[in-house]
Protein backbone atom coordinates (compact mmCIF):
# COMPACT_ATOMS: atom_id res chain seq x y z
CA UNK A 1 0.00 0.00 0.00
CA UNK A 2 2.64 2.71 1.20
CA UNK A 3 4.75 1.88 -1.65
CA UNK A 4 2.04 2.47 -4.23
CA UNK A 5 1.04 5.72 -2.25
CA UNK A 6 3.98 7.67 -3.92
CA UNK A 7 2.87 7.22 -7.32
CA UNK A 8 -0.47 8.85 -7.13
CA UNK A 9 1.09 11.63 -4.51
CA UNK A 10 3.88 12.28 -7.14
CA UNK A 11 0.96 12.81 -9.87
CA UNK A 12 -0.85 15.27 -7.34
CA UNK A 13 2.53 17.04 -6.60
CA UNK A 14 3.14 17.14 -10.51
CA UNK A 15 -0.05 18.62 -11.13
CA UNK A 16 0.62 21.26 -8.18
CA UNK A 17 3.94 22.56 -8.90
CA UNK A 18 2.85 22.62 -12.84
CA UNK A 19 0.05 24.88 -11.73
CA UNK A 20 1.70 27.05 -9.48
CA UNK A 21 4.45 27.32 -12.30
CA UNK A 22 1.82 28.22 -14.60
CA UNK A 23 0.30 30.86 -12.78
CA UNK A 24 3.31 32.26 -12.17
CA UNK A 25 4.22 32.63 -15.53
CA UNK A 26 1.35 34.40 -16.66
CA UNK A 27 2.03 36.86 -14.42
CA UNK A 28 5.39 37.20 -15.80
CA UNK A 29 3.65 37.19 -19.07
CA UNK A 30 1.80 40.08 -18.00
CA UNK A 31 4.69 41.73 -16.65
CA UNK A 32 7.07 41.51 -19.09
CA UNK A 33 3.51 42.89 -21.51
CA UNK A 34 3.57 45.91 -19.28
CA UNK A 35 7.72 46.72 -19.82
CA UNK A 36 7.31 45.92 -23.35
CA UNK A 37 9.33 43.33 -23.77
CA UNK A 38 9.28 39.23 -25.15
CA UNK A 39 8.09 37.51 -21.97
CA UNK A 40 10.99 34.49 -22.82
CA UNK A 41 13.87 36.30 -20.83
CA UNK A 42 11.33 36.13 -17.65
CA UNK A 43 10.39 32.30 -18.31
CA UNK A 44 14.08 31.69 -18.61
CA UNK A 45 14.43 33.76 -15.16
CA UNK A 46 12.08 31.46 -13.51
CA UNK A 47 12.82 28.44 -14.49
CA UNK A 48 16.43 29.12 -13.36
CA UNK A 49 14.55 30.31 -9.95
CA UNK A 50 13.15 27.04 -9.73
CA UNK A 51 15.85 24.26 -10.86
CA UNK A 52 18.77 22.74 -9.98
CA UNK A 53 20.83 25.12 -7.78
CA UNK A 54 18.21 27.54 -8.03
CA UNK A 55 16.28 29.39 -4.36
CA UNK A 56 13.26 26.56 -4.95
CA UNK A 57 14.04 23.28 -6.91
CA UNK A 58 10.99 21.75 -8.10
CA UNK A 59 12.22 18.31 -9.17
CA UNK A 60 8.96 15.94 -9.06
CA UNK A 61 7.70 17.86 -12.45
CA UNK A 62 11.18 17.32 -14.42
CA UNK A 63 9.64 14.66 -16.32
CA UNK A 64 6.36 16.83 -17.34
CA UNK A 65 8.79 19.49 -18.36
CA UNK A 66 11.05 17.11 -20.32
CA UNK A 67 8.28 16.27 -22.59
CA UNK A 68 6.55 19.60 -22.63
CA UNK A 69 9.56 20.84 -23.74
CA UNK A 70 10.34 18.92 -26.53
CA UNK A 71 7.08 19.75 -27.59
CA UNK A 72 7.52 23.20 -27.08
CA UNK A 73 10.59 22.70 -29.39
CA UNK A 74 8.64 21.06 -31.82
CA UNK A 75 5.35 23.77 -32.13
CA UNK A 76 8.03 26.42 -31.88
CA UNK A 77 9.08 25.45 -35.68
CA UNK A 78 6.14 24.27 -37.25
CA UNK A 79 4.71 27.62 -36.42
CA UNK A 80 8.06 29.58 -37.86
CA UNK A 81 7.84 27.04 -40.80
CA UNK A 82 3.78 27.90 -41.42
CA UNK A 83 4.45 31.52 -41.03
CA UNK A 84 6.75 31.15 -44.56
CA UNK A 85 5.77 29.69 -48.19
CA UNK A 86 7.84 28.07 -49.92
CA UNK A 87 7.91 30.65 -52.47
CA UNK A 88 8.47 33.50 -49.76
CA UNK A 89 11.87 31.16 -48.68
CA UNK A 90 12.88 30.47 -52.22
CA UNK A 91 12.90 34.39 -52.84
CA UNK A 92 14.40 35.49 -49.60
CA UNK A 93 17.26 33.50 -50.52
CA UNK A 94 17.81 34.42 -53.95
CA UNK A 95 17.19 38.29 -53.29
CA UNK A 96 19.30 38.75 -50.05
CA UNK A 97 21.89 35.88 -50.29
CA UNK A 98 24.02 38.34 -49.30
CA UNK A 99 22.85 39.93 -47.17
CA UNK A 100 22.55 36.63 -45.64
CA UNK A 101 26.35 35.73 -46.00
CA UNK A 102 27.20 38.74 -44.08
CA UNK A 103 24.67 38.16 -41.40
CA UNK A 104 26.50 34.69 -40.91
CA UNK A 105 30.12 36.00 -41.45
CA UNK A 106 29.70 38.95 -38.84
CA UNK A 107 27.70 37.00 -36.16
CA UNK A 108 28.94 33.40 -36.23
CA UNK A 109 32.64 33.94 -36.64
CA UNK A 110 32.99 36.36 -33.49
CA UNK A 111 30.91 33.85 -31.29
CA UNK A 112 33.08 31.07 -32.70
CA UNK A 113 36.39 33.04 -31.55
CA UNK A 114 35.13 33.68 -28.21
CA UNK A 115 34.03 29.96 -27.19
CA UNK A 116 37.28 28.80 -28.52
CA UNK A 117 39.26 31.92 -26.61
CA UNK A 118 37.29 30.60 -23.45
CA UNK A 119 39.25 27.01 -24.54
CA UNK A 120 36.01 25.46 -24.66
CA UNK A 121 35.93 22.54 -27.79
CA UNK A 122 35.17 23.23 -31.42
CA UNK A 123 31.81 21.22 -31.38
CA UNK A 124 31.09 24.08 -28.29
CA UNK A 125 32.47 26.87 -30.56
CA UNK A 126 30.17 25.49 -33.41
CA UNK A 127 27.39 25.62 -31.03
CA UNK A 128 28.18 29.23 -29.91
CA UNK A 129 28.60 30.42 -33.33
CA UNK A 130 25.25 29.52 -33.96
CA UNK A 131 23.83 31.07 -30.74
CA UNK A 132 25.56 34.61 -31.83
CA UNK A 133 24.27 33.97 -35.27
CA UNK A 134 20.47 33.56 -35.36
CA UNK A 135 18.42 36.92 -34.49
CA UNK A 136 14.81 35.66 -32.62
CA UNK A 137 12.55 36.02 -34.97
CA UNK A 138 9.67 36.00 -32.36
CA UNK A 139 11.22 39.16 -30.33
CA UNK A 140 12.10 41.22 -33.75
CA UNK A 141 8.95 40.54 -35.04
CA UNK A 142 7.14 41.40 -31.63
CA UNK A 143 9.08 44.64 -31.89
CA UNK A 144 8.47 45.39 -35.28
CA UNK A 145 4.69 45.31 -34.17
CA UNK A 146 4.63 47.30 -31.08
CA UNK A 147 6.67 50.28 -32.66
CA UNK A 148 4.37 50.32 -35.55
CA UNK A 149 7.05 49.43 -37.87
CA UNK A 150 5.70 46.73 -40.26
CA UNK A 151 5.16 49.53 -42.60
CA UNK A 152 8.37 50.80 -42.60
CA UNK A 153 10.84 50.24 -45.45
CA UNK A 154 13.82 49.47 -43.68
CA UNK A 155 11.05 46.40 -42.29
CA UNK A 156 11.48 43.96 -45.79
CA UNK A 157 15.63 44.01 -45.22
CA UNK A 158 14.83 42.83 -41.36
CA UNK A 159 12.71 40.30 -42.69
CA UNK A 160 14.63 38.49 -45.51
CA UNK A 161 18.23 37.76 -43.32
CA UNK A 162 15.31 36.66 -40.55
CA UNK A 163 13.84 34.14 -43.38
CA UNK A 164 17.64 33.44 -44.40
CA UNK A 165 18.81 32.58 -40.92
CA UNK A 166 15.29 30.66 -40.56
CA UNK A 167 16.34 28.09 -43.61
CA UNK A 168 20.18 28.09 -42.49
CA UNK A 169 18.88 26.38 -39.09
CA UNK A 170 17.50 23.70 -41.62
CA UNK A 171 20.96 22.83 -42.51
CA UNK A 172 22.75 24.15 -39.21
CA UNK A 173 20.93 22.54 -36.47
CA UNK A 174 21.20 18.99 -38.08
CA UNK A 175 25.05 19.77 -38.24
CA UNK A 176 24.97 20.81 -34.44
CA UNK A 177 23.05 17.50 -33.84
CA UNK A 178 25.81 15.12 -34.99
CA UNK A 179 28.78 17.43 -34.06
CA UNK A 180 27.94 17.06 -30.64
CA UNK A 181 27.54 12.97 -30.51
CA UNK A 182 31.43 13.75 -30.14
CA UNK A 183 32.85 10.97 -32.82
CA UNK A 184 35.66 11.11 -34.89
CA UNK A 185 36.10 13.77 -37.38
CA UNK A 186 35.47 11.17 -40.85
CA UNK A 187 32.63 9.80 -38.53
CA UNK A 188 31.38 13.28 -37.94
CA UNK A 189 31.62 14.69 -41.73
CA UNK A 190 29.57 11.72 -42.21
CA UNK A 191 27.24 12.48 -40.21
CA UNK A 192 26.52 15.67 -40.91
CA UNK A 193 26.19 14.35 -44.59
CA UNK A 194 23.58 12.51 -44.00
CA UNK A 195 21.67 15.22 -42.35
CA UNK A 196 22.02 17.23 -44.99
CA UNK A 197 21.05 14.99 -47.47
CA UNK A 198 17.90 13.74 -45.19
CA UNK A 199 16.76 17.92 -45.04
CA UNK A 200 17.11 18.13 -48.72
CA UNK A 201 15.18 15.41 -49.59
CA UNK A 202 12.48 16.50 -47.07
CA UNK A 203 12.82 19.82 -48.56
CA UNK A 204 12.70 19.52 -51.73
CA UNK A 205 9.53 17.10 -51.22
CA UNK A 206 8.26 19.76 -49.26
CA UNK A 207 8.62 22.32 -52.10
CA UNK A 208 7.28 20.19 -55.05
CA UNK A 209 4.25 18.64 -53.20
CA UNK A 210 3.53 20.79 -50.60
CA UNK A 211 0.03 21.40 -52.06
CA UNK A 212 -0.73 17.63 -51.97
CA UNK A 213 0.11 17.41 -48.20
CA UNK A 214 -2.08 20.66 -47.49
CA UNK A 215 -5.16 18.16 -49.30
CA UNK A 216 -4.77 15.79 -46.85
CA UNK A 217 -6.49 18.13 -44.33
CA UNK A 218 -9.07 20.18 -44.37
CA UNK A 219 -8.92 23.94 -43.15
CA UNK A 220 -12.77 23.65 -41.97
CA UNK A 221 -12.72 21.31 -39.12
CA UNK A 222 -11.01 22.90 -36.48
CA UNK A 223 -10.36 19.41 -34.40
CA UNK A 224 -9.25 16.96 -36.92
CA UNK A 225 -7.05 19.84 -38.67
CA UNK A 226 -5.17 20.33 -35.07
CA UNK A 227 -5.18 16.77 -34.14
CA UNK A 228 -3.51 15.84 -37.68
CA UNK A 229 -1.18 18.72 -37.92
CA UNK A 230 0.12 17.80 -35.04
CA UNK A 231 0.54 14.58 -35.81
CA UNK A 232 1.76 14.75 -38.55
CA UNK A 233 4.54 17.53 -37.34
CA UNK A 234 5.48 14.86 -34.44
CA UNK A 235 5.58 12.53 -37.10
CA UNK A 236 8.41 13.52 -39.08
CA UNK A 237 9.97 15.33 -36.41
CA UNK A 238 10.65 12.21 -34.56
CA UNK A 239 11.82 10.16 -37.61
CA UNK A 240 13.80 12.87 -38.26
CA UNK A 241 15.89 13.03 -34.97
CA UNK A 242 15.95 9.05 -35.49
CA UNK A 243 18.57 9.70 -38.02
CA UNK A 244 20.34 12.19 -36.14
CA UNK A 245 18.47 15.50 -38.09
CA UNK A 246 17.43 17.38 -35.48
CA UNK A 247 13.30 16.95 -34.20
CA UNK A 248 13.16 20.88 -34.46
CA UNK A 249 13.89 20.88 -38.45
CA UNK A 250 11.54 18.19 -39.11
CA UNK A 251 8.82 20.48 -37.48
CA UNK A 252 9.92 23.57 -39.56
CA UNK A 253 10.10 21.74 -42.77
CA UNK A 254 6.23 20.09 -42.48
CA UNK A 255 5.12 23.68 -41.35
CA UNK A 256 6.74 24.79 -45.18
CA UNK A 257 5.17 21.81 -46.46
CA UNK A 258 1.85 22.81 -45.98
CA UNK A 259 0.64 26.19 -46.97
CA UNK A 260 -2.98 28.41 -48.35
CA UNK A 261 -5.84 27.95 -46.02
CA UNK A 262 -4.51 24.89 -44.51
CA UNK A 263 -1.51 26.68 -43.22
CA UNK A 264 -3.71 29.70 -41.89
CA UNK A 265 -6.26 27.73 -39.94
CA UNK A 266 -3.21 25.47 -38.80
CA UNK A 267 -1.77 28.96 -37.57
CA UNK A 268 -4.75 29.39 -35.87
CA UNK A 269 -5.67 26.43 -34.03
CA UNK A 270 -1.72 25.88 -33.35
CA UNK A 271 -0.92 29.21 -31.65
CA UNK A 272 -2.17 28.30 -28.54
CA UNK A 273 -0.49 25.23 -28.02
CA UNK A 274 2.50 26.86 -28.95
CA UNK A 275 2.27 29.52 -26.41
CA UNK A 276 1.73 26.94 -23.82
CA UNK A 277 4.53 24.35 -24.74
CA UNK A 278 7.01 26.93 -26.00
CA UNK A 279 7.05 28.70 -22.45
CA UNK A 280 7.36 25.66 -21.05
CA UNK A 281 10.87 25.00 -23.27
CA UNK A 282 11.98 28.00 -22.06
CA UNK A 283 11.30 27.17 -18.43
CA UNK A 284 12.69 23.75 -18.37
CA UNK A 285 15.57 25.31 -20.27
CA UNK A 286 15.72 27.21 -16.90
CA UNK A 287 15.21 24.85 -14.54
CA UNK A 288 17.65 22.08 -16.03
CA UNK A 289 20.58 25.15 -16.53
CA UNK A 290 22.44 25.12 -13.24
CA UNK A 291 21.69 28.69 -11.77
CA UNK A 292 24.55 28.24 -9.24
CA UNK A 293 26.83 28.64 -12.42
CA UNK A 294 24.83 32.30 -13.39
CA UNK A 295 27.90 34.80 -11.27
CA UNK A 296 30.65 33.28 -13.31
CA UNK A 297 28.94 33.63 -17.11
CA UNK A 298 27.58 37.28 -16.18
CA UNK A 299 30.82 38.73 -17.46
CA UNK A 300 31.71 36.37 -20.28
CA UNK A 301 27.91 36.88 -21.49
CA UNK A 302 27.97 40.31 -21.58
CA UNK A 303 31.10 40.75 -23.69
CA UNK A 304 29.96 38.01 -25.66
CA UNK A 305 26.36 39.93 -25.73
CA UNK A 306 28.10 43.58 -26.28
CA UNK A 307 30.60 42.46 -29.36
CA UNK A 308 27.85 39.98 -31.31
CA UNK A 309 24.65 42.81 -30.58
CA UNK A 310 27.45 45.34 -32.09
CA UNK A 311 28.10 42.97 -35.33
CA UNK A 312 24.43 42.42 -35.57
CA UNK A 313 23.74 46.40 -35.69
CA UNK A 314 26.74 46.30 -38.45
CA UNK A 315 24.87 43.72 -40.71
CA UNK A 316 21.65 45.27 -40.55
CA UNK A 317 23.17 48.85 -40.84
CA UNK A 318 25.15 47.33 -44.18
CA UNK A 319 22.20 45.61 -45.58
CA UNK A 320 19.95 48.07 -45.26
CA UNK A 321 22.59 50.75 -47.11
CA UNK A 322 22.56 48.54 -49.70
CA UNK A 323 18.83 48.67 -50.41
CA UNK A 324 18.89 52.25 -50.50
CA UNK A 325 17.71 53.10 -46.77
CA UNK A 326 18.55 56.39 -44.54
CA UNK A 327 20.82 56.60 -41.91
CA UNK A 328 17.96 56.42 -39.11
CA UNK A 329 16.37 53.57 -40.97
CA UNK A 330 19.82 51.69 -41.19
CA UNK A 331 20.07 51.54 -37.49
CA UNK A 332 16.39 50.31 -36.88
CA UNK A 333 17.15 48.03 -39.11
CA UNK A 334 20.32 47.06 -36.72
CA UNK A 335 19.16 47.40 -33.54
CA UNK A 336 15.59 45.27 -34.80
CA UNK A 337 18.06 42.56 -35.34
CA UNK A 338 20.45 42.45 -32.18
CA UNK A 339 18.13 39.81 -30.15
CA UNK A 340 18.76 36.91 -29.50
CA UNK A 341 16.04 34.60 -28.28
CA UNK A 342 14.22 30.77 -29.28
CA UNK A 343 16.91 29.60 -31.52
CA UNK A 344 20.06 30.30 -29.42
CA UNK A 345 18.05 28.36 -26.57
CA UNK A 346 17.31 25.57 -28.89
CA UNK A 347 20.74 25.59 -29.91
CA UNK A 348 22.41 25.29 -26.55
CA UNK A 349 19.78 22.82 -25.62
CA UNK A 350 21.22 20.54 -27.63
CA UNK A 351 24.43 21.04 -27.39
CA UNK A 352 24.48 21.39 -23.43
CA UNK A 353 26.98 18.54 -23.28
CA UNK A 354 29.55 20.32 -25.03
CA UNK A 355 30.73 22.17 -22.47
CA UNK A 356 29.29 22.82 -18.67
CA UNK A 357 29.15 26.42 -19.23
CA UNK A 358 27.32 26.37 -22.39
CA UNK A 359 23.62 26.48 -21.20
CA UNK A 360 24.57 29.20 -18.53
CA UNK A 361 26.03 31.31 -20.89
CA UNK A 362 23.15 30.86 -23.57
CA UNK A 363 20.74 31.95 -20.93
CA UNK A 364 23.14 35.22 -19.81
CA UNK A 365 23.11 35.51 -23.13
CA UNK A 366 19.95 35.63 -24.71
CA UNK A 367 18.78 37.78 -21.57
CA UNK A 368 20.75 40.58 -22.40
CA UNK A 369 19.96 40.55 -25.74
CA UNK A 370 16.47 40.76 -25.44
CA UNK A 371 16.34 43.08 -22.89
CA UNK A 372 18.84 45.69 -24.54
CA UNK A 373 17.60 44.75 -28.05
CA UNK A 374 14.20 46.21 -26.26
CA UNK A 375 15.56 49.13 -24.78
CA UNK A 376 17.50 50.15 -28.03
CA UNK A 377 14.69 49.85 -30.12
CA UNK A 378 13.10 52.38 -28.09
CA UNK A 379 16.12 54.35 -28.07
CA UNK A 380 16.10 54.40 -31.67
CA UNK A 381 12.97 56.45 -31.95
CA UNK A 382 13.97 59.41 -29.66
CA UNK A 383 14.81 62.66 -31.36
CA UNK A 384 18.10 62.46 -29.57
CA UNK A 385 19.32 59.22 -31.10
CA UNK A 386 18.79 60.91 -34.40
CA UNK A 387 20.42 64.08 -34.00
CA UNK A 388 23.06 61.79 -33.02
CA UNK A 389 23.29 59.23 -35.80
CA UNK A 390 22.67 61.90 -37.98
CA UNK A 391 25.46 64.22 -37.26
CA UNK A 392 27.98 60.98 -37.62
CA UNK A 393 29.14 62.09 -41.32
CA UNK A 394 28.68 65.45 -42.91
CA UNK A 395 25.16 66.03 -44.43
CA UNK A 396 25.89 67.55 -47.47
CA UNK A 397 25.18 71.39 -47.28
CA UNK A 398 21.27 71.77 -47.68
CA UNK A 399 20.25 74.24 -50.90
CA UNK A 400 19.37 77.41 -48.98
CA UNK B 1 1.31 61.37 -65.39
CA UNK B 2 1.80 57.89 -64.00
CA UNK B 3 1.88 57.53 -60.56
CA UNK B 4 4.23 54.69 -59.22
CA UNK B 5 3.21 51.94 -57.00
CA UNK B 6 6.04 49.87 -55.65
CA UNK B 7 5.21 46.12 -54.34
CA UNK B 8 6.97 44.55 -51.38
CA UNK B 9 6.43 41.35 -50.21
CA UNK B 10 6.86 41.36 -46.17
CA UNK B 11 7.64 37.40 -45.62
CA UNK B 12 5.52 35.74 -43.11
CA UNK B 13 3.47 39.18 -42.53
CA UNK B 14 1.60 40.30 -46.15
CA UNK B 15 2.52 42.60 -48.71
CA UNK B 16 3.30 46.15 -49.12
CA UNK B 17 2.18 48.40 -51.41
CA UNK B 18 3.73 52.34 -51.61
CA UNK B 19 2.81 55.16 -53.18
CA UNK B 20 5.14 58.17 -53.34
CA UNK B 21 2.65 61.26 -53.77
CA UNK B 22 3.22 64.43 -56.34
CA UNK B 23 4.07 66.47 -53.01
CA UNK B 24 7.28 64.17 -52.25
CA UNK B 25 5.76 61.84 -49.12
CA UNK B 26 5.05 58.49 -49.13
CA UNK B 27 2.01 56.76 -48.48
CA UNK B 28 1.71 52.93 -47.82
CA UNK B 29 -1.10 50.24 -47.67
CA UNK B 30 0.34 47.12 -45.97
CA UNK B 31 -2.19 43.83 -46.17
CA UNK B 32 -1.64 41.03 -43.46
CA UNK B 33 -1.83 37.36 -44.59
CA UNK B 34 -4.67 37.53 -42.28
CA UNK B 35 -6.88 40.07 -43.98
CA UNK B 36 -5.99 43.29 -41.58
CA UNK B 37 -5.30 46.33 -43.51
CA UNK B 38 -3.07 49.36 -42.29
CA UNK B 39 -2.76 52.62 -43.93
CA UNK B 40 0.90 54.48 -43.45
CA UNK B 41 2.02 57.80 -43.72
CA UNK B 42 5.84 58.49 -43.46
CA UNK B 43 7.49 61.13 -41.79
CA UNK B 44 8.76 63.52 -43.82
CA UNK B 45 12.40 63.65 -42.27
CA UNK B 46 12.96 60.44 -42.03
CA UNK B 47 11.30 59.00 -45.49
CA UNK B 48 12.00 55.35 -43.91
CA UNK B 49 10.01 55.73 -41.25
CA UNK B 50 6.45 55.20 -41.04
CA UNK B 51 4.96 57.92 -38.56
CA UNK B 52 1.47 56.87 -38.43
CA UNK B 53 0.21 53.94 -39.11
CA UNK B 54 -3.66 52.89 -39.18
CA UNK B 55 -5.19 49.90 -38.88
CA UNK B 56 -8.24 50.00 -41.24
CA UNK B 57 -11.43 47.40 -41.75
CA UNK B 58 -12.90 45.72 -44.53
CA UNK B 59 -15.61 47.89 -44.35
CA UNK B 60 -13.63 50.98 -43.89
CA UNK B 61 -11.38 50.09 -46.49
CA UNK B 62 -14.54 49.33 -48.95
CA UNK B 63 -16.11 52.97 -47.56
CA UNK B 64 -12.92 54.34 -48.18
CA UNK B 65 -12.13 52.96 -52.15
CA UNK B 66 -15.53 54.19 -52.79
CA UNK B 67 -15.22 57.64 -51.35
CA UNK B 68 -12.52 57.99 -53.61
CA UNK B 69 -13.77 56.52 -56.47
CA UNK B 70 -16.81 58.79 -56.27
CA UNK B 71 -14.91 61.87 -55.15
CA UNK B 72 -12.64 61.47 -58.28
CA UNK B 73 -16.12 61.12 -60.21
CA UNK B 74 -17.35 64.26 -58.80
CA UNK B 75 -14.30 66.43 -59.67
CA UNK B 76 -14.01 65.12 -63.03
CA UNK B 77 -17.67 66.54 -63.89
CA UNK B 78 -16.44 69.70 -61.61
CA UNK B 79 -13.70 70.26 -63.67
CA UNK B 80 -15.92 69.63 -66.96
CA UNK B 81 -18.63 72.29 -65.45
CA UNK B 82 -16.19 75.09 -65.19
CA UNK B 83 -14.73 74.81 -68.31
CA UNK B 84 -18.09 75.15 -70.26
CA UNK B 85 -20.25 77.87 -69.46
CA UNK B 86 -24.03 77.43 -68.71
CA UNK B 87 -23.20 73.67 -68.03
CA UNK B 88 -24.18 72.11 -64.48
CA UNK B 89 -23.84 68.78 -62.84
CA UNK B 90 -26.15 67.53 -60.09
CA UNK B 91 -26.82 64.87 -58.23
CA UNK B 92 -30.99 63.58 -57.97
CA UNK B 93 -31.91 61.03 -55.65
CA UNK B 94 -34.53 58.79 -56.96
CA UNK B 95 -37.87 59.28 -54.47
CA UNK B 96 -38.95 55.97 -53.03
CA UNK B 97 -42.36 57.40 -54.97
CA UNK B 98 -41.17 58.14 -58.32
CA UNK B 99 -42.67 55.76 -61.50
CA UNK B 100 -39.07 54.92 -62.24
CA UNK B 101 -38.39 52.65 -59.22
CA UNK B 102 -37.41 49.02 -60.57
CA UNK B 103 -37.82 49.99 -64.19
CA UNK B 104 -34.80 50.51 -66.50
CA UNK B 105 -33.36 53.92 -67.16
CA UNK B 106 -34.24 54.19 -70.61
CA UNK B 107 -37.70 54.54 -69.79
CA UNK B 108 -37.14 57.49 -68.40
CA UNK B 109 -36.42 58.84 -71.67
CA UNK B 110 -33.98 61.69 -69.68
CA UNK B 111 -31.92 62.51 -72.96
CA UNK B 112 -34.69 62.59 -75.48
CA UNK B 113 -37.12 64.99 -73.15
CA UNK B 114 -34.94 67.28 -70.99
CA UNK B 115 -31.49 67.21 -73.10
CA UNK B 116 -29.67 66.07 -69.78
CA UNK B 117 -26.82 63.36 -70.02
CA UNK B 118 -26.75 60.65 -66.98
CA UNK B 119 -22.83 60.04 -66.25
CA UNK B 120 -23.54 57.74 -63.71
CA UNK B 121 -25.17 56.39 -60.44
CA UNK B 122 -24.44 55.93 -57.47
CA UNK B 123 -25.91 52.77 -55.40
CA UNK B 124 -24.70 51.81 -51.56
CA UNK B 125 -21.50 54.01 -52.11
CA UNK B 126 -20.89 52.18 -55.37
CA UNK B 127 -20.55 53.97 -58.75
CA UNK B 128 -22.39 52.69 -62.02
CA UNK B 129 -20.44 54.65 -64.33
CA UNK B 130 -21.82 55.86 -67.49
CA UNK B 131 -25.55 53.43 -66.77
CA UNK B 132 -26.94 51.34 -69.81
CA UNK B 133 -30.07 52.13 -70.64
CA UNK B 134 -31.25 48.32 -69.14
CA UNK B 135 -29.80 49.61 -65.73
CA UNK B 136 -32.97 48.28 -63.50
CA UNK B 137 -33.59 51.98 -61.31
CA UNK B 138 -33.74 51.01 -57.30
CA UNK B 139 -35.11 53.41 -54.46
CA UNK B 140 -32.48 56.03 -53.36
CA UNK B 141 -30.52 55.76 -56.31
CA UNK B 142 -28.42 58.72 -56.47
CA UNK B 143 -28.28 59.65 -60.58
CA UNK B 144 -25.38 61.85 -61.69
CA UNK B 145 -27.14 64.17 -63.90
CA UNK B 146 -25.30 66.95 -66.58
CA UNK B 147 -26.94 69.71 -68.51
CA UNK B 148 -28.10 73.08 -68.55
CA UNK B 149 -29.77 74.57 -65.30
CA UNK B 150 -33.52 74.28 -66.76
CA UNK B 151 -32.95 70.72 -68.36
CA UNK B 152 -31.24 70.04 -64.74
CA UNK B 153 -34.51 71.59 -63.07
CA UNK B 154 -36.85 69.25 -65.49
CA UNK B 155 -34.96 66.23 -64.80
CA UNK B 156 -35.41 66.44 -60.70
CA UNK B 157 -38.54 66.91 -62.23
CA UNK B 158 -39.15 63.90 -64.13
CA UNK B 159 -37.78 61.36 -61.70
CA UNK B 160 -40.26 62.60 -58.99
CA UNK B 161 -43.07 62.80 -60.96
CA UNK B 162 -42.53 60.71 -64.39
CA UNK B 163 -43.25 62.61 -67.61
CA UNK B 164 -45.30 65.84 -67.54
Amino acid sequence: MISGAPSVNDTTIVIIEVGALLLGMSLLGRIANRLGLSPIPLYLVAGLAFGTGGILPMDTSQGFFEVGAEIGVILLLALLGLEYSADELLHGLRRSKAAGLLDAVLNALPGAAFALILGWGPAAAVAVAGICWVTSSGVAAKLLRDLGRISNRETPVILSILVIEDLAMAFYLPTVSALVIGVSLLQGAFRVAIAVAVVLVILFIALRFGPVISRLFTPDLAEPLLLGVLGLTMLVAGLAEEVSVSAAVGAFLVGIALSGRVAQSAREVLTPLRDLFAAVFFVFFGLATDASQLPQVIVPGLALATITMGTKVLTGYLAARRAGIGRPGRWRAGIGLTPRGEFSIVIAGIAAGTAPMLAPLAAVYVLITVIGATLLARLSDTAWFRRVTARKKPIPAPGV
Amino acid sequence: MTVHIEKVDLPGIGVRHDLLTESGRRLAVVRYRDGDRELGVYDADDPDNCRESLRITEEEAEALADLFSASLAVSRLTKLTEETDGLYTEKITLPSDSPFVDRPLGDTKTRTRTHVSIVAIIRDRRVIASPTPGEILREGDVIVTVGTRAGLDAAARLFANGPE
